[in-house]
């Protein structure tokens, strides 16, 4: 799951060339294209199916649903109106929760990529034959549950706890300080979920990166440092964009933390949304809030792609 | 000297119809609008060494392939002996492969590499075959090795050994010594053609390396561009190229452009910038008008002016050294002539005379014999870029 | 000065590698805590801190009421949401990758699309369509699975996918070449090469299925999993058995990682 992102853009776009008998591939196909013409359909249907209707349709029915009439409820049904006000109401309601969403993803997010930049460029570069090894660690914290891994948060950032008492010590926490019930609790939990998101494609990135190109710089009159901004960091860009969007993306939906490491001020937009569907059955308000945070995600994801694309962000 | 030796394979061919020769005809190969082997007539005789020799997308690996199953010939047939093998599976012919990047089977030791072929085809027993095939390859014990714990000679000896071990009738070799460095190389040609001559059978050499083809095959045949330019026996096509691309491909070449002034006798008289040459008519392939006069650069004697050299007639004067490359056991001259052509000099280190120094006057001349004339539609500088690295 | 020199040089080298270490062993602090709080003698419910060593969690592990049953109805649901992701998305990788068929460029984007959107959005849309589709009184084992299978089929075709582009094609032919029938040649070298690659997938769909909240959390119904159970005692007050049930999973997990690279590394890295 770490380069996958960058590979499937790249992957050439075949369509069209199978209609024709004749296609130039045809050739090369002799060994490969086993089968018949129709076994490539035959392959590819369960999953297209599943995906079309478990994935695609039910874009559709939630579309649907965010525009259904708000009095309704989910024992006497809901009637389909066209409800736009639906989403002027719910914005009008939530904006906040919202706007903290994507503000504490975007910390968590750069807090990730300092982090997860240190700990991949260590693997690519520094680890030799210890690489493999530091690969499959960063992954095994997943192993454990999400909310157990949460949970030891709330531990470590007890206000009984030796970091906030050493924080209280050193004069940095007031005397009735916290950190739990923090927006920094809820960030530090973001950002510690998310990090293998970060690591994983940068480590790809960075990986891939021929080190002779950074002594070449170096041959060139580059000082360490100039070597690393003008050559490493600019080839690993493609990492740090899958990167912050695998941490940014999911971060901004996550309710979790904010719900075992946050007080009710730090909800975030996922809170939101759960709250409505499982213990308010509001499903046209939750329809329509989870549609918003998809289009504001989506309409962000392209404007980011297109100036990573055009090199702004380097 | 054999000089009529091109059409070798083909006269021999057609005394003994029996045989298991290798054929191709008429073959052609298109993706889309570009065609990378255009009908393409061959014959390999049974039990030769036989090599396909041109830069990198010359058609030569395509043609490989075709035969052995890998890519479906647009048109033309392939056969082997009387069998139709054009449009059989690669399973279903008995030809075998050693890939360029060896293509070792990664999850299997090399004793599993060597046994996969005769294990598909129902061989119960490969443990005497295939350590008496290790052994061949001089791989004796190493069949429980997986083939990443082995050097790149040794893999390649595997490959060779997994192709082998099988009989096959004809053995494909698509670059095989292309990742090895320059000793291993030439050590591994030297095995090769000894392995070649203990079995007997017919191996199809695929290389862009001039001198690893004249040095293993029996037959060279240099492809370009789709086609064969020119085949037969290594001397021969070195010292009696019909093209610009095999004089410049095959080793390095002079060519002097020169007026056609007619057959004299057993020769064809040249005048090249003023001077009359004259080239044996079996080397000559090219009538009237102008023409390439071909001659090798350790062909061409270099001695001071009016010096005496040991090689009458084909004189040429007014020459300067401009450029002088000691390689240890020869030197080599560039020689700026009057006309501005600048000649390229191979003398041998025999310390009969000081090494000139650049800008040294001298003159070039060179035994009639030698020379080769050549069509002068071609380009004289066909090949001389694609040659081995 | 050179000495100086020297000293910059070698924490230059070995800064990186030790800020590196100490991200990872940031991120095993976590895991550790969850590893000790199984063996804490809890003194209440309501407080989450270590308060002593016992072993009576890892003993009786099953003494909270509906803590193992959600585990074992997690392991079923994520066992067959496996089985089923795991063959509809290699197949579809080897469509993908080895067949050229109308709709493939629009496909490729298409499974990458359910691991772009946030958790919420896909469990939101699952639950809208199950609710318009008449299931929104049936929630439970079921749904569960069918959001499980569409968010690990993404990752197990693109997995396989990867693993089998990266195979070298010369393999099969060399295969073919060596009288090997195109049935022998999948199953004696095309599927042995890539079978790692489809191992790690159901790997990866497991434990994304058994871990999963967000989207179990909306289309669950009365139907409760681990992940559930931990939610619901993380406001009630939470048995540490759930430690040790975290640190199992963890541990085997670990082994079966490791095992698989043990026998990595003795195959080879001519296809990795």
């Amino acid at each position: 799951m770490t380069h996958q992102p960058q590979e499937a853009l790249v992957e050439p776009d075949a369509v069209g060339l199978g209609s024709s008998g004749d296609d130039p591939g045809e050739g090369h196909e002799t060994v490969r294209g086993r089968g018949g013409r129709f076994t490539g359909y035959w392959l590819m249907l369960p999953s297209a199916l599943w995906l079309a209707l478990f994935f695609l349709v039910p874009f559709y029915s939630l579309i649907a649903m965010s525009l259904y009439d708000p009095t309704g409820s989910n024992l006497t049904g809901y009637d389909m109106t066209w409800h736009v006000a639906n989403y002027v109401d719910t914005i009008q309601a939530y904006w906040r929760p919202l706007l903290r969403s994507f503000w504490y993803a975007a910390m968590a997010t750069v807090a990730c990529l300092v982090l997860g930049y240190v700990l991949a460029y260590a693997i690519a570069f520094k680890a030799g034959r210890w690489k493999n090894l530091m690969l499959v660690l960063v992954i095994a914290p997943f192993f454990t549950s999400f909310l157990l891994r949460t949970l030891s948060w709330k531990l470590i950032l007890a206000d009984e706890g030796w970091i906030a008492e050493g924080l209280r010590t050193l004069q940095i926490l007031g005397e009735d300080g916290r950190l739990l019930a923090t927006p920094f609790a809820v960030v530090a939990g973001l950002t510690y979920n998310f990090l293998p998101f970060m690591v994983l494609p940068l480590f790809a990135s960075l990986d891939k990166i021929d080190n002779r190109l950074v002594e070449a710089a170096g041959d060139l009159y580059a000082s360490p440092a100039r070597a690393f901004f003008k050559v490493t960091l600019p080839l690993s860009m493609p990492g740090v964009v899958a990167g912050t969007l695998l941490t940014f993306i999911p971060a901004a939906g996550d309710f979790i933390n904010a719900e075992l490491l946050g007080s009710p001020n730090q909800r975030m937009i996922g809170n939101i949304i759960q709250n409505l569907f499982t213990n308010q059955g509001d499903y046209a308000a939750a329809g329509a809030l989870s549609m918003t945070l998809m289009i504001v995600i989506t309409v962000g994801v392209v404007f980011y792609i297109r100036r990573a694309g055009t090199e702004d962000l380097v | 000297m054999s000089l009529v030796a091109d059409d070798d394979a083909t006269t021999r061919d057609d005394q003994e119809t029996s045989n298991r020769d290798l054929r191709l005809t008429a073959l052609t190969k298109s993706y889309g609008s570009f065609t990378a082997v255009r009908s393409l007539d061959l014959v390999v005789p049974q039990g030769s060494f036989f090599a396909l020799l041109g830069p990198s997308g010359c058609g030569k690996t395509t043609t490989l392939r075709m035969v052995a199953g890998l890519d479906t010939p647009t048109s033309g047939t392939i056969t082997l002996g009387d069998r139709d093998i054009t449009y059989d599976k690669p399973y279903k012919r008995p030809v075998n492969t050693v890939f360029q990047s060896y293509a070792l089977f990664p999850h299997l030791d090399v004793s599993e590499n060597v046994a996969f072929g005769l294990k598909r085809r129902g061989v119960k027993d490969t443990k005497a075959k295939v350590a008496e095939m290790l052994d061949l390859v001089e791989l004796g014990g190493q069949g429980h090795k997986k083939p990443t714990q082995l050097s790149g000679g040794q893999q390649q000896r595997v490959a060779l050994a997994r192709a082998l071990i099988n009989s096959p009738e004809v053995l494909l070799l698509d670059e095989p010594l292309g990742a090895l460095d320059l000793k291993l190389r030439r050590g591994m040609q030297i095995e090769l053609k000894r392995i070649q001559t203990e079995v007997g059978r017919t191996f199809v050499h695929v290389t862009h390396d001039q001198e690893e083809a004249m040095t293993m095959a029996d037959t060279v045949a240099v492809m370009n561009a789709g086609v064969i330019e020119q085949m037969g026996p290594p001397a021969a096509l070195y010292d009696n190229p019909r093209t610009t691309f095999v004089a410049n491909f095959l080793g390095q070449s002079n060519l002097l452009a020169g007026e056609i002034l007619g057959p004299d006798g057993d020769a064809v008289t040249v005048s090249v910038q003023g001077t009359t040459v004259s080239i044996p008519a079996e080397r000559s392939h090219a009538v009237g008008g102008k023409g390439w006069v071909g001659i090798r650069p350790e062909k061409v004697m270099i001695a001071e002016v009016g010096g005496e050299i040991d090689a009458p007639g084909n004189r040429f004067a007014g020459g300067v050294v401009t450029d002088v490359s000691f390689v240890g056991v020869s030197t080599q001259y560039l020689v700026r002539m009057p006309w501005g052509q600048e000649l390229m000099v191979f003398e041998q280190n025999t310390g009969r005379r000081p090494i000139f120094a650049v800008g040294t006057p001298v003159d070039l001349s060179w035994r009639p014999e030698y020379a080769f004339l050549l069509d002068a539609s071609q380009d004289a500088k066909a090949g001389v870029e694609d040659g081995d690295d | 000065m050179s000495a100086l020199h020297r000293l910059g040089r070698w924490v230059g080298e070995h800064l990186v590698l030790a800020l590196g270490v100490l991200v990872l062993v940031y991120m095993f602090v976590p895991v550790a805590i969850v590893g000790l709080m199984s063996f804490n003698d809890q003194a209440s419910r309501n407080v989450y801190r270590f308060d002593g060593f016992t072993l009576d969690n890892w003993l009786n592990p099953c003494d909270p009421s509906g803590m193992c049953s959600s585990v074992v109805r997690s392991v079923e649901i994520a066992l067959l949401a496996t089985v089923v992701a795991t063959i509809l998305g290699t197949l579809a990788a080897f469509a993908l990758v080895r067949h050229r068929f109308v709709g493939r460029g629009p496909l490729n984007t298409l499974i990458i699309l359910p691991m772009a959107a946030p958790e919420i959005v896909l469990g939101s849309s699952l639950l809208a369509l199950f609710v318009s589709a008449g299931f929104g009184g049936q929630l439970g084992f079921w749904t569960i699975f069918v959001a499980h299978v569409t968010f690990c089929l993404s990752f197990v075709i693109i997995t396989v996918r990867a693993r089998l582009s990266g195979l070298d094609d010369n393999l099969e032919q060399a295969a073919m070449d060596l009288y090997a029938t195109e049935n022998q040649t999948f199953w004696r070298v095309t599927f042995p090469l890539v079978f790692p690659g489809i191992l790690g997938a159901a790997l990866l769909s497991f434990s994304l299925s058994f871990d999963d909240f967000i989207i179990t959390n909306l289309n669950a119904g009365q139907t409760v999993t681990f992940p559930m159970y931990v939610w619901g005692a993380a406001q009630r007050g939470i048995p540490m058995q759930v430690n040790v049930i975290g640190t199992a999973m963890f541990l085997v997990a670990v082994l079966i990682v490791l095992g698989n690279e043990v026998a990595r590394r003795r195959q080879s890295k001519v296809t990795a």
